[in-house]
C-alpha cells in the first residue's frame, strides 16, 4: 500500500513515524532500544532478516524462538536480523494515512527492504496479522505475486507443521528447530544473491526447498476428490523432496540461547527471564501437539541451565527465572538444579519458578525448594481431564486420590492459591467428566481448608475449550462445537456455585468455545482456507486472539461464503470426525511420527488405554528417533553447579 | 492470623542516594511504569547494593519524583534510593548509566544530606521547552502574548475521575516564545499544582486563545525542575546536598 518516498534500502522510517507515535497508544512499544537488542549496519551484510511475531509487542517480545534466532542470525557477520511486531489499529491507521510501511522496532527499516520476513506461529490466530503486516509493508499478499524485489516470506513456529491454510501468503514454511536452519538459509539467500540472483524468485525457492526442513507450498499441488477430501498432494518439480522432515537440534548445551535475553522497556506478558531446560516430551498426552512434533526429549545439563541463569540475570537484571520446558519436573535432574539454584541465589531476592506441572506430590516438594528464598504466592497443576475416565482418554493419568492428596499437600506447605487447568470438549468426554471438575474443587478446598487450618485457601480453575491439532492421535477427532463448550462450561459453573461456603474459594476461568472452532479451521484446514482468512482479513479482522478483537460471525460468514461454492463448509473442517485413509493436508509434511502409530493410539485412547513414556519403559515405535536418525537426550550426568559471585548479593 | 516471612528482616538503609537522569530520544515514549521497571533491572545489573522493604513481597527502596509525561522528553528526572551498604556516588552513577538502555541517561548522583529535607519538598515547578515543527515563530509569539494577557485560560483535561476544568494559566508563571532553526520553540516555567497542568494543556490554552494548532505534535523536552526561587528561576533541587556534602564528608565511602 505504501507509496512512500523510500529512496535508500535499510533507511530509517523513524523520522516519519515519531509523529506518528505522538498519537497511539502505549507508543514505547514501537520505538525499540531494548537492553540488548542489536543494530547492526545495512551495507556491512550480505542477508537481511525482518522476525516478525505476529501479536502485539507485548505478548511477541518475551517469545524465546524469535529471541534465540535473533542472536544467532545476528551472530553470523555475513547477516542481521530485526524484529517486528503487530501493529494496533490505531497506529495501523495512521501509518496507511501518512505511507509509512510496517517497520522493524530496531532501526524502524521498512520490512519491504528485508530479504527474508521470517514469521513465527505459535498459534493459528496470528494469520491475519501476518497479512495486515505484509499489506502494511507493501508486500504482495499472494506469494506468486512477489518478484525478486520482495522478501521471501518464511513462516516456522508450531503451526507451520500445517502450514496449508496460509501456504498463499507463505514462500516457505520452516518445520522443526530454527537454530540451525536459518543458517542454511542464509548460506542459500547470500548466494543465489551473490551470483546475481540467477533464476530470480522461483530458482531461489527452488534451491531453498531443498534445505532440510524446508516446504515451500507452491511446488507442491493439491487435487480433491467428489466428497471434499484432498485426493492427493503432488510434487510439481522432481527437485523438491515428496515429503518434508522436521529439523532437530540435538545438543542443547551447543545453542545456549538467548544468551542475552531482551528485555524491554514497556511491559510484557512475562516480566521474567527463561531458561529451556530440556526441549521435547515423550509423556504421550494425545491432545498436546507440542508433546508431539517437538520429540525425541534433549536435556540441557545442570551445568549448562546454570551458566545460562547465570550468564541471563546478569545481562537483563530480571528478578525472576522461568525453567522452562514442556514439564519442567520431568527433567532427569531437576532435584538437583532446584536445590542448587535455590543454594546459589538464597538471599538475592531472585525468584526461580517453574511453569504450570503435572499433577504429583514431587513438584510441591520442588516448587517448595524453588520458592525457598521467596513468595510462595501460586502454585499451577494441569490435569487437563476432569474425570480419571478422560484423563486415561488423553493419557494423562491422575487418580482422583492423588490430585487431591497432591493439592492438599500444597496447601499445608504454605501455598495458598491453587490454579488447576483443564479442557473442555475433548473426544469422547460427556457433561459428567467436566463436572466432576467441580467435585474435584470442592473436595481440594475442603481438605486444604483442614489441612492447612486456614479459611483462605483459594483454587482457581482454568478452563478452555480442546482443539484437534496435526500431528497428533487426536488429529482425526471431530471437534466439540462451541454450544457444547458452552453449555458444559455453563453446568460446571453452576455446580461450583451450588455450595457458596466453598465456592466462595473456588475461581472459574474460561473462554467461550467461539474461538476454538476458528482455531479448529485454521489448525486443521487446508488451502482452500486461505480464502477465509484472506476475506476475513480485507473485512477489518485482525488480534484475532483478542476477545475484543475477535469476531466469530466475521469468521463464520467469510466461511460460509468462501467454502460453500467449494462444497465444504465450517462444520466439516471442524466438528467432523476423519476416517483412517483420508488424506490429511499436512501428510506430506513429516514430523516423524508413524501415521500408524498415530492411527493406533487414537483407538487406543478410544478404548481408554494408557501408553507409558519411553524415557523409562521400552520405546513403543512412534517413528520420530528413526525418521529423523535422533535419540532421547536425557541425563543424569551427575555433575554439580560451581559456586559463583551472583547478582545482587 | 498474621503471617510473617521467615527469616531475618531485610538490612537497613545506610545511605540515601539522589540521581539525575534524561530520557532522551525514541525513549521519550516511555511511561513512569515503564522507566520505573528498567531502573529497577538496571539497579540489579549494576549490582548497586539495594535496601529492601520487609515482608512477602520485599521491594528495593526506591522514591520517584513527579515524572514526565509519556511522550515528553527530560532533562531533569529525579529519583531517590536507599542502599544496604554504602558506595561512592559517582560510581553508582557510571554503572547505572552503563546498564541503562541508550536514552536513559544518568547524569547526577549525589548522597543525600540527612536534615536538609526531602527531594519532593525541593520540587514544586518545572522548566519546559517545546517545539512546535510547522508553527511560525511570529504565530507563536503573538499566542504567547494572548495567553499571558488572560487572567484565567480554561482547558478540558482528562484525569483519573473524567473530564475536568483546569485553569492552565495560573500554573504558567513564565513563558516566551523563541525560534531554532526557523522552528517555534515555547520556553515555559510551569507550577506544580493539583491536578497537574502538563505542556499538552498549554498548547490547548494556546488553542484556546488564539487557535494555534500545530501541523505536526510538538515535541516537549523538561529541561529542569526545582523550586521556584523570586526571581522566577528554577533552583537545583540536589543544590543543597551538594553544599553539604562538600561541608562535611562523612567516613570514606566504600567501592
Amino acid at each position: 500500500m505504501t507509496d512512500a518516498p523510500r529512496t535508500v534500502p535499510g533507511e530509517s522510517l523513524y523520522p516519519r513515524l515519531e509523529p506518528l507515535l505522538a498519537q497511539v497508544q502505549k507508543p514505547i512499544q514501537y520505538v525499540g532500544g531494548e537492553l540488548n537488542a542489536q543494530v547492526k549496519a545495512w551495507d556491512d551484510v550480505a542477508v537481511h532478516w525482518a522476525l516478525m511475531y505476529p501479536d502485539a509487542y507485548e505478548v511477541g517480545l518475551p517469545n524465546q524462538g524469535l529471541m534465540i534466532l535473533y542472536e544467532v542470525l545476528n551472530e553470523r557477520p555475513d547477516a542481521l536480523a530485526e524484529r517486528t511486531y503487530a501493529v494496533w489499529p490505531d497506529l495501523a491507521a495512521l501509518m496507511r494515512e501518512h505511507g509509512v510501511g510496517q517497520f522493524t522496532v530496531d532501526s524502524h527499516r521498512a520490512v519491504a527492504d528485508f530479504d527474508l520476513l521470517g514469521v513465527s506461529f505459535a498459534t493459528e490466530l496470528g494469520y491475519t496479522n501476518l497479512l495486515e503486516a505484509l499489506d502494511l509493508a507493501g508486500v504482495p499478499l499472494h506469494a506468486h505475486h512477489r518478484d525478486e524485489t520482495h522478501p521471501v516470506v518464511v513462516a516456522g513456529g508450531h503451526a507451520a507443521f500445517n502450514p496449508e491454510p496460509i501456504a498463499d501468503f507463505v514462500d516457505c514454511a520452516v518445520l522443526g528447530d530454527g537454530e540451525q536452519v536459518v543458517g542454511d538459509i542464509t548460506d542459500v539467500v547470500a548466494a543465489w544473491k551473490e551470483q546475481g540472483r540467477p533464476g530470480g524468485r522461483v530458482e531461489l525457492l527452488a534451491r531453498l526447498a531443498r534445505v532440510d526442513g524446508v516446504y515451500v507450498p507452491r511446488f507442491y499441488a493439491v487435487s480433491y476428490g467428489p466428497d471434499g477430501a484432498i485426493a492427493a498432494v503432488t510434487r510439481t518439480r522432481e527437485d523438491v523432496p515428496a515429503r518434508v522432515g522436521k529439523r532437530t537440534v540435538m545438543d542443547l548445551d551447543e545453542w545456549p540461547y538467548p544468551k542475552t535475553p531482551l528485555v524491554p522497556l514497556a511491559e510484557s506478558v512475562h516480566e521474567r527471564m527463561s531458561v529451556e531446560i530440556f526441549r521435547g516430551c515423550t509423556r504421550g498426552c494425545r491432545f498436546c501437539q507440542a508433546g508431539m512434533i517437538t520429540r525425541p526429549v534433549r536435556e540441557r545439563t545442570i551445568t549448562g541451565i546454570g551458566s545460562m541463569v547465570d550468564q541471563g540475570l546478569r545481562a537483563t537484571g530480571y528478578e525472576e527465572v522461568g525453567l522452562l520446558s514442556l514439564s519442567s519436573a520431568d527433567h532427569s535432574e531437576i532435584g538437583q538444579i532446584a536445590k542448587q539454584l535455590a543454594d546459589r541465589y538464597e538471599g538475592t531476592n531472585t525468584g526461580l519458578s517453574l511453569p504450570s506441572t503435572r499433577v504429583d506430590a514431587f513438584n510441591v516438594t520442588l516448587a517448595n525448594e524453588l520458592s525457598r528464598n521467596g513468595r510462595r504466592s501460586g502454585l499451577t497443576f494441569a490435569p487437563e481431564g476432569g474425570s480419571e475416565r478422560i484423563r486415561r482418554v488423553i493419557n494423562k493419568t491422575v487418580s482422583k486420590d492423588d490430585l487431591v492428596r497432591t493439592v492438599t499437600t500444597a496447601y499445608a506447605n504454605g501455598w495458598q492459591q491453587v490454579k488447576l487447568y483443564f479442557m473442555c470438549g475433548l473426544p469422547t468426554e460427556t457433561d459428567e467428566d467436566v463436572l466432576e471438575i467441580a467435585e474435584l474443587a470442592v473436595e481440594v478446598i475442603r481438605a486444604g481448608r483442614e489441612a492447612s487450618g486456614r479459611k483462605d485457601v483459594r483454587c482457581t480453575v482454568s478452563i478452555g475449550g480442546f482443539v484437534p491439532k496435526p500431528h497428533t492421535p487426536f488429529q482425526w477427532a471431530g471437534q466439540a462445537g462451541a454450544e457444547t463448550i458452552d453449555s458444559r462450561l455453563r453446568l460446571l459453573r453452576q455446580a461450583i456455585n451450588a455450595d457458596r461456603r466453598v465456592g466462595r474459594s473456588i475461581g472459574l476461568r474460561y473462554h467461550d468455545g467461539k474461538p476454538g472452532i476458528v482455531e479448529g479451521l485454521l489448525s486443521r484446514g487446508d488451502r482452500r482456507v486461505g480464502r477465509v482468512i484472506e476475506r476475513v482479513w480485507r473485512e477489518g479482522g485482525r488480534f484475532d486472539g483478542w476477545s475484543e478483537h475477535f469476531s466469530f460471525e466475521r469468521w463464520t460468514a467469510a466461511a460460509a461464503a468462501e467454502l460453500a461454492p467449494l462444497g465444504v463448509d465450517l462444520d466439516w473442517y471442524t466438528i467432523r470426525e476423519r476416517g483412517q485413509d483420508e488424506v490429511l493436508p499436512w501428510d506430506h509434511l513429516d514430523s516423524g511420527l508413524d501415521k500408524e502409530w498415530l492411527w493406533d493410539d487414537w483407538q487406543e485412547a478410544l478404548s481408554e488405554e494408557e501408553v507409558a513414556d519411553c524415557r523409562w519403559t521400552p520405546c513403543y515405535d512412534c517413528g520420530v528417533c528413526p525418521t529423523n536418525g535422533t535419540e532421547i537426550q536425557v541425563g543424569p550426568t551427575g555433575r554439580s553447579l560451581l559456586p559463583l559471585t551472583v547478582v545482587g548479593r | 492470623m498474621a503471617r510473617q516471612p521467615e527469616g531475618p528482616p531485610p538490612p537497613p538503609t545506610v545511605q540515601k542516594l539522589r540521581l539525575r537522569y534524561a530520557k532522551r530520544g525514541p525513549l521519550r515514549f516511555a511511561s513512569h511504569r515503564d522507566l520505573a521497571r528498567a531502573l529497577e533491572r538496571a539497579l540489579r545489573r549494576a549490582r548497586v547494593p539495594m535496601a529492601f522493604s520487609a515482608g512477602f513481597s520485599p521491594h528495593p527502596k526506591i522514591s520517584y519524583v513527579g515524572a514526565a509525561p509519556t511522550g515528553a522528553a527530560s532533562e531533569a528526572e529525579y529519583v531517590e534510593i536507599g542502599l544496604a551498604e554504602r558506595r561512592d556516588p559517582e560510581e553508582v552513577r557510571a554503572a547505572l548509566d552503563a546498564s541503562l538502555p541508550p536514552g536513559v541517561d544518568v547524569l547526577e548522583c549525589v548522597e543525600a544530606t540527612e536534615g536538609t529535607g526531602s527531594l519532593a519538598d525541593r520540587i514544586d515547578a518545572a522548566r519546559w521547552r517545546v517545539e512546535l515543527p510547522g508553527v511560525s515563530p511570529a504565530e507563536l509569539a503573538a499566542a504567547v502574548a494572548a495567553f499571558l494577557a488572560a487572567d484565567v485560560v480554561t482547558v478540558e483535561k482528562r484525569t483519573k475521575n473524567g473530564l475536568r476544568d483546569v485553569d492552565a494559566r495560573a500554573a504558567v508563571t513564565g513563558a516566551s516564545a523563541g525560534e531554532e532553526a526557523g522552528c517555534a520553540i515555547l520556553h515555559m516555567v510551569v507550577r506544580q499544582v493539583t491536578p497537574a497542568v502538563r505542556p499538552d494543556d498549554v498548547l490547548a490554552a494556546l488553542v484556546a486563545v488564539a487557535d494555534l494548532r500545530p501541523p505536526s505534535p510538538p515535541r516537549a523536552v523538561r529541561e529542569a525542575q526545582g523550586r521556584l526561587d523570586d526571581c522566577g528561576t528554577v533552583a537545583d533541587p540536589l543544590g543543597p546536598d551538594r553544599v553539604a556534602g562538600t561541608r562535611c564528608q562523612g567516613e570514606p565511602a566504600a567501592v
